[in-house]
């Protein structure tokens, strides 16, 4: 969701007004990160586990077509309509398609990232259609009205008593009540009348394996269990790069998702769709939006591997410091920075510089997505392709012109300096960001060259 | 061997005193060094804010200047990784090739190179080592707690040969200070709240100095320490080698 026009530098300030909250968003996120390491550091095979998925998306990438259409014709034998969507719009298109075939107005959704970034919901909103977030966290974020703040934490940016007061609003839990253990009973409730009286359920797909023809879902709650065991359409949504080749290398994945995600051994819950049982249809949505075009930048195309864990963000100094909808893109964090340019370079062109390239992202990746490495990419893709600042623009050519003057440069210096120590109004002012919250350094009396040619006798 | 200074643009405008250390330093432990007057900078911030197309001139005028080293060593991991991964020249290819692969950060030159083992150095200070990403990431100059290896770091096997000096442990040994280059200006709400949980980090485990093996993330949190009126200073760790024993 964009709100106004601003970006990411400019939400983040509003973000940071409230320094006590960004405090406790900071600290939150760092605890996972910390289970995360701990986690991490069970398994003395970590980082070549690491490698050996890194791999495998490599093979997946390198031989993309192949995979999907010997999923596909598995798929189909196991008996699922297996559907194609080039785009959002597409996939949106499709899904209400299958529901008005059936008559149904009324659905409920287990967490689909893939569906955020369609914004299916608000498409089925306009459509006349029900949905219902079965996660806990998507539940809190569309009783807010909210898009969610991260991939796997969807509403980490909610306090519990904010929680509290949605509940009381919309479920009737008793005002003031932010225990989590009651809320979360009472949302049981409510959720569990929707799982029982809606006829279909999407779900998202973590993996869906080529040999086999079947796709996993991992949550935590069940949800996504419980909305396609109960429903008599079950419509699964998933990027066209989930595809793994064999049923072997979902061990390699499974046991990095959850101790990336959470620090978690395992998730709680992963399912094998196959087949649907009797009486049930099952569809399957192969969407691209813009994967076939990021596949074709070779810089990018890495980003394909991305298992959404999200451990990127949760170990990200900025992302804490800037809570999720300073990204203003369904996936926020580092990975998000370098997924979103390629939907729209003009709209995201500010998120690769939301980022010191401190690196920690990349290290966390557990399938080794040089994260970093493609923020630095996209800002000379971005600039050349003229979405920069002009005002940067004018200021990096004339720092190109002093640089490569040595001489320009020496008197440039020496004249800084000199204002700096007696006319220090020009420096700390307003219009200097350095300034604001920090002083700047004091001028010394001599540059190092001025020391070096006075003093050294080599 | 040769050695050339590589002493970044803002070193030698602002915090000449780490320059000279690192030049003292240098010469104490018997290493011929100059400084090529022409040099101005490598280029990193015009290349970190997407316009390395720009950086042409600075790239010439780095391999003029340091072509003809042995080596090339500077107070500054960032700089040096920028150097190492991005320096390039249509017409002098090969020279910047291998100026990339002669490029070394101050601490990893005494480490690997120079191979040091002793310091006669005193500093009866409780000090913060700031890792700094570039250097400990890029340059692997220390192990990084994303991953899972056995630790190891450079800077702190030289801070430990100082005399007196008392390393404080931090809660969160190698977060980014927010520095981050132009990204201190472009984003400054957030690079200032990373600068000022940085410098808890270091004030709450009772540091009386923090250093670091690159000054710009230094210039950063003294920036912010200053505007605090605390009383810690930063240091540049070579003026912390190179401290003389009293």
């Amino acid at each position: 969701m964009i709100k106004g026009n601003k970006d990411h530098a400019a939400l983040a300030d509003i973000f940071n007004q409230d320094e006590a909250r960004v405090d406790w968003h900071d600290e939150t996120l760092w605890f996972v990160r910390a289970k995360r390491d701990k986690a991490a550091n069970t398994l003395s095979e970590w980082e070549a586990l690491r490698e050996n998925a890194s791999q495998i998306k490599d093979n997946v990438l390198s031989n993309l077509h192949d995979y999907l259409s010997e999923f596909e014709s598995n798929a189909q034998q196991n008996g699922v309509i297996v559907h194609w969507a080039a785009d959002a719009a597409e996939h949106n298109q499709i899904v209400l398609s299958i529901l008005k075939s059936k008559e149904i107005s009324r659905m409920v959704k287990s967490k689909s990232m893939l569906t955020e970034e369609c914004h299916l919901n608000e498409y089925l909103h306009q459509n006349g259609v029900e949905v219902i977030d079965t996660d806990l966290g998507e539940r809190i974020v569309q009783l807010a009205e909210e898009p969610p703040s991260h991939i796997v934490l969807p509403c980490i940016h909610k306090k519990k008593e904010e929680i509290g007061e949605l509940f009381h609003e919309h479920l009737g839990t008793p005002k003031g009540a932010s225990d989590p253990q009651l809320l979360t009973a009472a949302a049981r409730v409510h959720l569990r009348e929707k799982f029982l009286t809606r006829r279909a359920a999407i779900t998202g797909v973590n993996f869906a394996i080529a040999e086999t023809g079947e796709f996993v879902v991992c949550t935590n709650e069940g949800n996504a269990d419980m909305g396609a065991h109960l429903s008599e359409v079950h419509i699964a949504c998933m990027g066209i790069e989930k595809i793994i080749p064999k049923r072997a290398n979902l061990s390699v994945f499974l046991r990095l998702l959850a101790r990336s995600a959470t620090g978690q051994p395992i998730t709680t819950y992963s399912s094998h769709f196959r087949t649907p049982r009797k009486g049930q249809e099952m569809h399957l949505i192969l969407v691209d939006n813009g994967r076939t075009q990021q596949l074709g930048r070779a810089d990018f195309r890495n980003s394909l591997k991305c298992i959404r864990c999200g451990a990127c963000m949760n170990t990200c100094p900025v992302y804490r410091r800037s809570g999720g909808h300073s990204y203003h893109t369904a996936i926020a964090g580092p990975i998000g920075a370098i997924l979103a340019p390629n939907l729209n370079m003009k709209q995201y062109a500010d998120l690769p510089f939301a980022s010191t390239l401190c690196g920690s992202c990349t290290n966390v990746c557990p399938v080794k997505i040089n994260i970093h490495e493609q923020l630095y990419k996209w800002r000379q893709v971005i600039v050349k392709e003229g979405y920069a600042d002009p005002k940067k623009t004018i200021a990096m050519k004339a720092m190109e012109f002093t640089l490569s003057h040595p001489y320009i440069y020496r008197n440039a210096g020496k004249s800084g300096r000199w204002v700096m120590k007696n006319m220090p109004f020009l420096v700390n002012n307003k219009l200097n960001a350095w300034y604001t919250q920090r002083d700047m350094p004091a001028p010394p009396q001599q540059s190092f060259r001025e020391w070096y040619k006075k003093n050294n006798n080599e | 061997m040769t050695v050339g200074l590589f002493i970044p643009c803002y070193i030698d405008q602002f915090y000449p005193n780490a320059a000279i250390a690192t030049l003292k330093l240098l010469q104490k432990l018997g290493v011929k060094v100059s400084y090529p007057l022409q040099q101005t900078c490598c280029g990193q911030p015009m290349a970190n804010s997407g316009f390395e197309h720009l950086t042409t001139g600075c790239n010439e005028l780095f391999i003029d200047n340091f072509a003809a080293f042995d080596y090339i060593v500077s107070p500054s991991g960032s700089c040096v990784l920028h150097i190492k991964d991005h320096l390039h020249s249509d017409g002098q290819a090969e020279k910047a090739n291998s100026v990339r692969k002669k490029v070394y950060e101050l601490t990893e030159f005494l480490t690997d190179i120079l191979k040091v083992e002793k310091l006669t150095a005193r500093f009866p200070y409780k000090v913060g080592m700031h890792q700094s990403c570039h250097g400990q990431r890029g340059l692997m100059m220390s192990q990084m707690t994303e991953l899972v290896a056995p630790p190891f770091s450079k800077p702190r096997q030289l801070l430990n040969m100082v005399k007196d000096l008392e390393l404080v442990e931090l809660s969160r040994p190698d977060e980014c200070c927010g520095f981050g280059g132009t990204f201190c200006v472009a984003e400054e709400a957030v690079s200032v709240k990373m600068g000022k949980d940085r410098v808890a980090d270091h004030l709450n485990h009772g540091a009386q100095y923090i250093t670091a093996a690159d000054m710009s993330c230094l210039m950063h949190m003294e920036g912010i320490l200053r505007r605090q009126n605390s009383q810690v200073k930063v240091l540049h760790i070579a003026e912390i080698l190179n401290a003389e024993e009293v």
